[in-house]
């Protein structure tokens, strides 16, 4: 320890582990040729002034998919090289992950599949889509979306230092104590673990109440609660379950690191600690948090199968309460992660039937879907594609879900593979395949052309067949009582299942890679893929009602709703576009705060799990001030000048006009 | 303005009356209209954060690890200065706010200054306490019930400070640009949030202090 460096030393830095130096290679490698190409080709100023300082909602929501996909990238390497360790370590074989690291990689890949993946990926489309269904001009607090975008990416480069610098957590993706406490985890893995989800978690919660307060605020004149597209609701019941969430897993973290930093004892063995609260805390988080990932998928899917059957939704009441009841429920369900912890069997049952509960208004909303179908003008698009495959793949994700519900049974399957099974199952079948769908379905909105078709099915192919060779291994595994986050295994049987879910993961790695080069050559056929109407999929919501990609502004005029279906009811009732007659646009001005903010807070987080205490202290103060500092300026916003309007409308007009319908 | 009206048809076809589609008239948010909502949905926010902490004081509250116990440690007489300070920077805190409404900033200003003297005493009673505690080896590493009973009432505490810098902050800007909309809408979430911390304050005093003492 020295009062300069903390913790830090020459030490630890991995580079006996050849694995990692690999990977730091690598890493190094593609940063400066990524630099380089960005600085040859002068991208810095246009990145900085039009992304990075941004407060548009549409840009912010692209940057967070794309922080996404590249968090994607990680935390599959890290499925990758699990799937290879459980091929070959059979018949005494060691594989080639010693254990210390191995706790790591299933870690690291949990935190940041759903952390860094799932959570940007969500946030992304609601940021994207949300402001645009409602006919609002940006979220209510602009400056704080960015902060909040910039919280999230500074959370991810804490976690991903720990590759290189020190070590990251072995605890498992929630930490259990007393693992986790400083007695048995001493070193810095978990505290890169806690600051990284601590910043992030900031952002999050942040992101949360700005959309909420979109939502209620910003709707368009007419659009009353029972007028709003199903993504809004399903986008409004996330971020009431993020905000009703997000504190717990504040507060769990704060308590956990209070053990570990002051030497409390709220979940130590000894001294009157109770591990089993931090479980119990961190589950009322983090059932919810499922929620938090999945609900906006299904405002996805639902958007997608009406505008893909040439119908409106079906039972779009029952959806919308179908939606509610799940954000209620799905807080009376936390207890079903752990039966085993011996609460009794009172307690027990009344978790296990709140859980089966949940699967009737899942069960209303498939069958929505269904009857949606039904009798429709299905066109069969990537997004409708996506949504059938997670159709059918939920459903099996879903009956296994209420199987584990049953305590009994769940005595026998808890911690096996047949849980990671599920929650896969779920998560890829219903978080990654709707996002597929999101993205396919608003990518021609959001950069103005389609995404080729050749290499979306290839993708999507490849992602779903890779998706069922992989998993329902596991769920056989699980069955015959193999553990989750075993590095080893005895029993020779059992090789052949984890040989096919390897094969399923090399499928889902050319899915991936089919999405890669589907947005690349979808860049290069851009003029051939060109959206010219601004309603490329003949679509229902306010969205298309707009230019691809939409101004700045999204609206020239602010529309006014008088149907479910929107834009689909101006379109049958042969609404015309204006083309005269613009007003100048107030718009809040681009600013770099959030940044700059977000960059100090993960100094502060590097300093606090080094424990560099000076810069700790100075980086913290300097957030404080900083943000203090802000709130001395007042004048945040700007006009849009009627004509600068006029002069992006009357292109449009145009463009309309030479590519006719 | 004719291309915005389109006849309605309905199924009847006799009712031609305009229906409009787009607003043509500009359709502008006074700034700053969502920023109370948002402020109070970050409350309950805030309000969960300390449920989580009140839900740990419960399960931890009585493991004493053969340590001191509630009624060993705390001293009411201290509890209940220390709560009228906090009570008592309400009312000023309404005061300085029915000010502001009359847009009086003097009086503003001096109403302001009583809260964060009010807020400062509680804060300063606090830590007496808390230091007279860990003089006396009830430290927060004690036992599971110090760690939780330390953790909920610092957090408060550190939400006060939190609140006077807000305060000071404020009272800068009002000197500055005087009651404004922005500093009006900015007094006013701290008027909720200060309030906010009184009533969180009651359920310390009830749950933590006087039912700890009864145990």
């Amino acid at each position: 320890m020295s009062a300069l460096l903390g913790r830090l030393s020459l030490d630890v830095f991995p580079i006996h582990e050849p694995i990692l130096v690999a990977t730091f290679a690598g890493v190094a490698l593609g940063g400066i040729t990524l630099i380089s190409v960005l600085t040859y080709f002068q991208l810095w100023g246009y990145l900085w002034r039009e992304w990075f300082t941004t407060i548009d909602h549409k840009r912010i929501g692209i940057m967070y998919i794309v922080m996404a996909f590249v968090m994607l990238f990680r935390g599959f390497t890290d499925a990758m090289l699990m799937r290879a360790q459980q091929v070959v370590a059979f018949g005494g074989s060691e594989g080639f992950l010693p254990p210390h690291h191995y706790d790591q990689v299933f870690t690291a890949h949990g935190v940041i599949m759903i952390f860094f993946v799932a959570m940007p990926f969500v946030t992304g489309l609601m940021n994207f889509a949300v402001p645009l269904q409602i006919g609002a001009r940006d979220v209510s607090f602009p400056f704080l979306n960015n902060f909040s975008f910039w919280m999230t990416v500074v959370g991810a480069l804490l976690m991903n230092t720990s590759l290189f610098v020190g070590e990251f957590a072995g605890a498992g993706w929630l930490a259990y104590p007393p693992l986790s406490g400083i007695d048995y985890s001493p070193d810095v893995g978990i505290d890169y673990y806690i600051w990284a989800l601590q910043i992030a978690g900031i952002g999050t919660l942040l992101s949360g109440v700005n959309l909420i307060v979109t939502i209620i605020k910003l709707r368009a004149p007419g659009m009353t609660m029972m007028k709003m597209p199903i993504f809004v609701w399903t986008a409004l019941c996330t971020n009431v379950l993020i905000v009703a969430a997000f504190p717990i897993l504040t507060v769990v973290l704060a308590l956990l690191s209070l053990d570990r930093y002051a030497g409390t004892h709220f979940f130590t063995n000894d001294m009157g600690g109770n591990a089993m609260m931090y479980i119990n805390l961190i589950w009322i988080w983090g059932h919810p948090e499922v929620y938090i990932l999945i609900l906006p998928l299904f405002g996805v899917f639902s958007e997608v199968t009406a505008t893909f059957s040439g119908k409106k939704i079906f039972g779009y009441t029952s959806m919308v309460y179908a939606t509610v009841v799940i954000t209620i429920l799905s807080y009376l369900v936390w207890l079903h992660h752990f039966f085993t912890m011996g609460s009794g069997a009172s307690v027990n049952s009344f978790f296990g039937i709140t859980t089966m509960i949940i699967s009737i208004p899942t069960g209303a909303k498939i069958f929505n879907w269904l009857f949606t179908l039904y009798r429709g003008r299905i066109r069969f698009e990537l997004p409708m594609m996506w949504t059938l495959a997670f159709m059918i793949t939920f459903v099996i994700g879903g009956m296994t879900g209420v199987l584990l519900a049953v305590p009994p049974a769940d005595f026998v399957l808890h911690n096996s593979l047949f849980l990671v099974a599920h929650f896969h199952n779920v998560i890829i079948g219903g978080v990654v395949f709707g996002t597929f769908a999101g993205i396919s379905y608003w990518f021609p909105k959001a950069f103005g052309f389609k995404l080729d078709f050749f290499w979306g099915k290839m993708s999507f192919w490849f992602w779903v067949v890779g998706f069922y060779l992989a998993f329902m291994p596991l769920y056989v595994l699980g069955l015959m009582g193999v553990t989750r986050r075993l590095r080893q295994f005895d029993d020779p049987s059992l090789q052949i299942w984890f040989v096919i879910a390897a094969i399923g993961a090399a499928c889902i790695a050319i899915g991936i890679l089919s999405f890669g080069i589907q947005v690349f050559v979808s860049i290069r056929r851009r003029n051939e893929l060109r959206d010219h109407s601004g309603d490329p999929w003949d679509g229902r919501t306010l969205e298309w009602s707009t230019a691809s990609p939409p101004p700045t502004y999204n609206f020239a005029f602010t529309p006014v709703v008088h149907e479910t279906d929107a834009w689909w009811d101006m379109k049958q009732r042969g609404f015309r576009r204006p083309a005269t007659g613009f007003n100048a646009i107030h718009m809040p001005r681009n600013t770099p705060a959030g940044l700059l903010l977000a960059a100090v807070a993960g100094v502060f987080g590097f300093a606090v799990v080094w424990h560099i205490w000076w810069l700790a202290g100075l980086s913290f103060s300097i957030v404080i001030a900083g943000a203090i500092f802000h709130t001395f300026n007042y004048d945040r916003d700007f006009q849009i000048e009627a004509k600068v309007v006029g002069h992006t409308e009357d292109a449009r007009t145009q463009e309309l006009a030479q590519f006719p319908a | 303005m004719t291309y915005t009206k389109m006849p309605a048809t309905n199924l009847s076809g006799s009712d031609s009356s305009a229906i409009e589609f787009v607003q043509l008239e500009a359709h502008e948010h006074p700034p700053g209209a969502s920023t109370l909502l948002g402020f109070w949905i970050y409350l309950m926010s805030d309000c969960l954060l300390f449920a989580a902490l009140f839900a740990t004081f419960g399960v931890l509250g009585a493991s004493y690890a053969g340590g001191p116990t509630p009624k060993e440690v705390f001293e009411l007489p201290l509890v209940a200065v220390n709560t009228s300070m906090l009570l008592l920077s309400s009312i000023t805190y309404g005061f300085a706010m029915l000010a502001t409404h009359q847009q009086r900033i003097a009086r503003t200003q001096f109403w302001l200054i009583i809260t964060a003297l009010f807020g400062a005493a509680f804060v300063g009673i606090e830590l007496y306490e808390f230091a007279h505690l860990i003089q006396d080896g009830a430290t927060p590493q004690r036992s599971a019930f110090l760690s939780a009973f330390f953790t909920l009432v610092a957090t408060h505490g550190l939400h006060v400070t939190v609140g006077l810098i807000w305060m000071m902050t404020l009272m800068i800007q009002v000197g500055r640009g005087g009651l404004n909309l922005a500093n009006v809408r900015r007094l006013t979430c701290l008027s909720m949030f200060w309030h906010f911390l009184d009533v969180i304050w009651i359920c310390v005093f009830t749950f933590v202090y006087l039912l700890g003492t009864l145990r």
